[in-house]
């Protein structure tokens, strides 16, 4: 019931949209569900909309864990 | 009398429209040296055993990213011709037009219809224009039928595979399908998704080289890889596919946009790639040859023909699991869930 | 999101101690365990990505309710066909309902070519949709909580600038009254929920709590990729093994313990609770959203006067079952043979993210 996926902001444009890419795709989402969109954010789109921030250090974190586990292991 | 802007319902009813529409557009943008004369049959030569396919196109919309139903409606049908062993020849080619299509747009289709038949190496000798009223078509469809001259005697089917044999593509996977969704449903997803349509020929011919180690080859375009795949072994009693997920090539303004939009790149149609399985000793080979030409360059290794689960298309993915590779099922649209 | 991140989370070197510690945490629990998926996503995620190959034997993955197509009843596809008797209405609707057969086996697809019905991949397209139409335009507003603000925002959008023919036919279904019902019903046999990630990015950890309370199952919010789908399920199993029962969260790069309200209070300006049917489990109270009052011009139902929706099941069909996780696919008569994803039978087969058309299409017993 929920596709979505991570993009990152490029562009804030004036009518609550932004700018989004992931590798060379570009494309456009609505913003007005967050609050405080900034340039180089990560945001979850579901449905042309960013639904929420992505916390990046939480993402670099859980990566790491992932890793030690692996080297662990 | 200068043409008008649009097309008419007489433009297709044989008189003196019809004619001039020939006279001053078509036959004027498409004549060869087989195109002389404004015949009702047109004569050629054929050399030795040859192929004959026929196809029709109903692209919407008809001009995308990367080409369009001129293009489209030549490199498809050489394709087909191509996938079959056979040099593409000649072509005809059968146009059904909407009243009110504009003129602007048919000159357009027909130029790429021009430059395609160029590249490709074919002629359009016949052709035909109907017109249907407006509201009964979808502006412009075109069907073109190809003949072709086998390259040899060894004939490929996917009855020629056996176990350990190599299953190869040619390039990367998803680019048309999603070039034309995006284009279709107006998805402001950026301009990096074009389509791939282009002529396969010369990389057909590569691998025929290879005589009997080439066991089968198929162009990847309605349903995509998925479905090809599939087609090589659904009969099979014998044989089954295993493939590698991470093998496939992919670019990643196609992955991206799959992802967008719940789509899967090994469903999504190609026209400008292709399948071929080989003998497993002549992989290596055959992949090197792909390589050497422009829309070859990504070409590698994706699988091989197994026996454990005959008829079966198994996908190895990511994470080293297994799953089924089914048939893509029903219509390619954008979904939320 | 940075393409190397993304990568590592489809890299099997990563993937192999969370499989490990699975069979490791499954091989010292005596019995079958049995985790619902709720998420039709999750469904469609844990097949896609060959998790589900890789699971222990004594693991049952159950499908879950989660799939907004699967529970919506048949009357609704039926009630939306009608409005088309109307000439001057357009239809509008997110791709995946319109294979869905309404029952005498139209669908919406049919109408598309003629432009009465029209597939957007983002609400944010109404206003426009709606502007260039001159007569009512009618949204299949269906989903549950992740897509229900973008509509919500959508229409208010809409309307504030001036559009006056944009109709709402809400079936909207929210998830924690679905996991009450399920934890309610008389013989479920369920160890643990994977709770759905993005569903939860809008409503936070919170109203999953009440799985703590006596009667409870543990709950992880799990994320998509495959690594996560993997770390949901090691923390699940882990929990099951340990009798613990929690809710955790498994997804934090993306959830948000207290969820995103603004996205909450969006929905809620335009929405308000009320009972719903889903296809399946009868009517749960105050399980969908309909229009607040100042909205109800907006409302299709009431402005075409459709009829109220009811539960008709096909003959022989285990759908109801089946998003219960009672039944498995396999279980059902009519699966693979009456019943394919071409000619479906119930809804678990039509839609893409069914526990049905999943176990058809991508294989169910492990390779």
């Amino acid at each position: 019931m929920c596709l979505a996926v991570p993009m990152k902001i490029m562009k804030i444009l004036d009518d609550g949209r932004a700018v989004v890419a992931q590798d060379e795709l570009e494309t456009e989402v609505d913003l007005t569900l967050i609050d405080n969109p900034r340039v180089g954010d990560y945001v979850i789109i579901h449905a042309g909309y960013a639904i929420d921030l992505l916390d990046m250090a939480e993402a670099e974190e859980r990566l790491q864990i992932f890793r030690s586990l692996e080297e662990s292991g | 009398m200068k043409l008008p802007e649009r097309i008419i319902l007489e433009h297709g009813s044989g008189g003196a429209l019809s004619r001039q529409l020939t006279e001053q557009l078509i036959y004027p943008v498409l004549k060869n040296e087989h195109y002389t004369e404004l015949n009702d049959a047109t004569a050629f030569h054929s050399s030795g055993r040859t192929l004959i396919t026929t196809d029709t196109y109903v692209v919407d919309p008809p001009f995308f990213p990367g080409g369009d139903i001129g293009t489209l409606g030549v490199f498809g049908t050489c394709n087909d011709l191509a996938v079959c062993a056979a040099r593409p020849r000649y072509l005809t080619m059968g146009l059904v037009l909407e009243e009110g299509f504009a003129i602007a747009d048919l000159r357009r289709a027909l130029e790429s219809v021009r430059e395609a038949a160029k590249r490709a190496e074919v002629r359009v000798i016949s052709g035909d224009t109907k017109v249907v009223p407006s509201g009964k078509g979808g502006g412009i469809y075109m069907n073109t039928t190809g003949v072709g001259e086998a390259l040899g005697e060894h004939i490929l089917s996917s009855g020629n595979i056996r176990g350990g044999d190599a299953v190869l593509i040619s390039g990367p996977v998803g680019s048309h399908g999603l070039a034309i969704l995006a284009a279709r449903e107006e998805l402001k997803i950026g301009s990096a998704l074009r389509s791939d349509c282009a002529p396969l020929f010369p990389l057909c011919e590569a691998l025929y080289d290879l005589g009997g180690d080439l066991r089968f080859m198929r162009d990847a375009t309605r349903g995509g890889a998925a479905a090809v795949l599939n087609e090589t072994v659904s009969a099979s009693e014998k044989y089954g596919l295993e493939i590698v997920e991470t093998d496939f090539p992919i670019t990643g303004a196609v992955a991206a946009a799959a992802d967008l939009l719940g789509l899967n790149p090994l469903e999504i149609a190609n026209e400008g790639v292709f399948i071929a399985v080989v003998a497993d000793a002549a992989a290596d080979r055959a992949v090197a040859r792909l390589r050497a030409f422009d829309i070859g360059a990504k070409a590698c290794r994706i699988g091989t023909v197994g026996e454990r689960w005959p008829g079966k298309v198994i996908l190895e993915t990511a994470v080293g699991g297994k799953r089924i590779l089914d048939l893509p099922r029903g219509l390619l649209l954008p979904r939320i869930c | 999101m940075s393409s190397p991140f993304q990568q590592s989370l489809h890299d099997r070197r990563l993937a192999a101690p969370l499989i490990e510690q699975i069979h490791e945490s499954a091989g010292r629990i005596s019995r079958t365990v049995r985790i619902m998926e709720v998420c039709g996503t999750h469904t469609v995620a844990i097949r896609r990505s060959g998790v589900h190959s890789l699971m222990p034997q004594n693991m049952l993955l159950l499908s879950g309710p989660g799939c907004p197509v699967c529970v919506t009843p048949t009357a609704y596809i039926d009630n939306a066909l009608s409005l088309l008797h109307d000439s001057r209405v357009t239809i509008v609707s997110f791709g995946d309902m319109l294979k869905v057969p309404g029952s005498d086996g139209k669908n919406l697809a049919a109408y598309m070519g003629a432009g009465r019905v029209r597939i957007v991949y983002s609400p944010a397209e109404l206003t426009s949709i709606a502007r260039g139409s001159s007569g009512p335009v009618v949204f299949l507003a269906i989903g549950f909580e992740t897509t229900i603000p973008t509509v919500a925002a959508a229409y208010l959008h809409a309307r504030r600038a001036g559009v006056d023919n944009l109709f709402l036919y809400t079936a909207f279904k929210t998830v924690p009254p679905a996991l009450h019902a399920l934890l309610d019903s008389p013989d479920r046999n369920l160890d643990g929920f994977l709770l759905p990630g993005h569903v939860s990015v809008i409503i936070g950890e919170h109203p999953y709590r009440f799985l703590e309370n006596t009667g409870g199952v543990p709950g992880v919010i799990t994320g998509f990729e495959p690594l996560d789908l993997l770390r949901g399920i090691a923390a699940l199993v882990k929990q099951i093994e340990r009798g613990e029962q929690r809710v955790e969260n498994a997804y934090r790069r993306a959830v948000r313990p207290e969820g995103n309200p603004k996205a909450r209070e969006i929905s809620r300006q335009l929405l308000e609770p009320s009972d719903a049917l889903w296809r399946g489990f009868g009517t749960i109270p105050a399980s969908g959203l309909s229009l607040r009052a100042d909205y109800m011009d907006a409302d299709a139902r009431l402005h075409f006067s459709l009829p109220d929706l009811r539960n008709i099941e096909p003959a022989g069909c285990s759908c109801a079952q089946v998003l219960q996780g009672r039944v498995r696919p396999i279980d059902c008569p009519l699966f693979a043979n009456a019943c394919t994803p071409e000619s479906p039978v119930g809804p678990c087969m039509v839609s893409s993210e069914g526990t049905c058309a999943a176990s058809f299409r991508y294989g169910d017993t492990p390779l």
